[in-house]
């Protein structure tokens, strides 16, 4: 066993109204950022865990992706390569 | 005829809804410990408002974990009557109990008022109280309140009366003005398909004396009451 670190991306799935990102998106239009499209407010996780592999500590955040830590109904998720640490 | 109320930490509307049970109607009303597995024998299980844990990660989503969350899910795979309110809707929903999701409202504030809803179905052990198309008023508490569910599901919900309380305006009608956090089709409460698992985000526990501004709330209970075989 071996430790690591893996980070999740949740953000609100596309299609969704996001109005956090439209408020900061408006926000960032007051500011002159005149290019600025659109913007997308969401949540990032670093889970430390034990396991055998990267693979495997990959594998086993996907499963909390999926059961706990993203609403798949609402949210997407993104999971980072694990990092040894 | 037995209630039993979860009372989860961060829960603050188990009160209301014992005595809407207690004083109300005038039966029996126990609390339940999340962390307990027994559900006392009760009969109807009321998941209440307030901010579960917190409302960490998203609102209802670590309390569906509690211990008592297991025998709940079975109470209602058994067909008994389980009513989630504000927090306890989002409950319900987190834990698969009724489609779809409950995000923040679409002004982000959070909104507490009083406000018009219609009974789009009376023929369900929570509403047959009511007539069909009646406006109520019943105060909503809430800062994540707008349900949310993909379009299919939305169609079949509506196409299977499963619709039961819709936000509607002043002049009864369900448009965006009278829609207070932007849920998808002025959506305010739904059953499940077995109809025996309602969610709502307005609270009827707290409008049960004209005095305190509505007494709406009082038919939802009385529903139960007259359908709910003890």
């Amino acid at each position: 066993m071996s430790s690591f670190r893996v980070s999740v991306h949740i953000t609100p799935r596309r299609g969704i109204l996001d109005p956090q990102g439209k408020a900061v998106a408006g926000a960032l239009h007051s500011l002159g950022f005149d290019g600025v499209k659109d913007v997308h407010v969401g949540r990032y996780i670093v889970v430390e865990t034990d396991a055998d592999n990267a693979t495997a500590a990959e594998f086993d955040v996907r499963s909390m992706c999926e059961r706990l830590l993203a609403n798949p109904v609402i949210e997407d998720f993104e999971i980072e390569s694990a990092a040894t640490g | 005829m037995k209630f039993g109320i979860v009372t989860f930490p961060g829960s603050n509307s188990d009160y209301d809804a014992f005595r809407a049970v207690a004083d109300t109607l005038g039966e029996t009303a126990v609390y339940l410990w999340h962390k307990d597995h027994d559900l006392q024998n009760v009969d109807v299980v009321i998941l209440p408002g307030g901010f579960s844990y917190g409302d960490y990660l998203r609102a209802g989503a670590i309390a569906r974990f509690s211990p008592i969350m297991r025998e709940v899910e079975a109470h209602a795979n058994r067909g008994a009557p389980v009513i989630g309110i504000c927090n306890g809707f989002q409950i319900a929903c987190e834990a698969g109990l009724l489609p779809g999701a409950l995000l923040k409202n679409s002004k982000l504030q959070f909104v507490s008022a009083p406000v018009a809803i219609r009974v789009e179905n009376n023929d369900t052990m929570f509403t047959i109280q009511y007539e069909r198309g009646a406006v109520l008023t019943i105060p909503i508490a809430h800062g994540d309140g707008r349900f949310t569910a993909d379009a299919q599901t939305l169609d079949m919900l509506e196409a299977s009366d499963r619709v039961v309380f819709r936000y509607v305006d002043s002049r009864g009608n369900a448009s965006p003005e009278g829609n207070p956090n932007g849920s998808d089709r002025n959506i305010a409460g739904i059953v499940n398909a077995t109809g025996n698992v309602i969610g709502l985000m307005p609270h009827p526990e707290r409008a049960l004396d004209q005095l305190l501004g509505s007494a709406d709330g009082i038919p939802f209970f009385e529903s139960i009451l007259a359908t709910v075989a003890a």
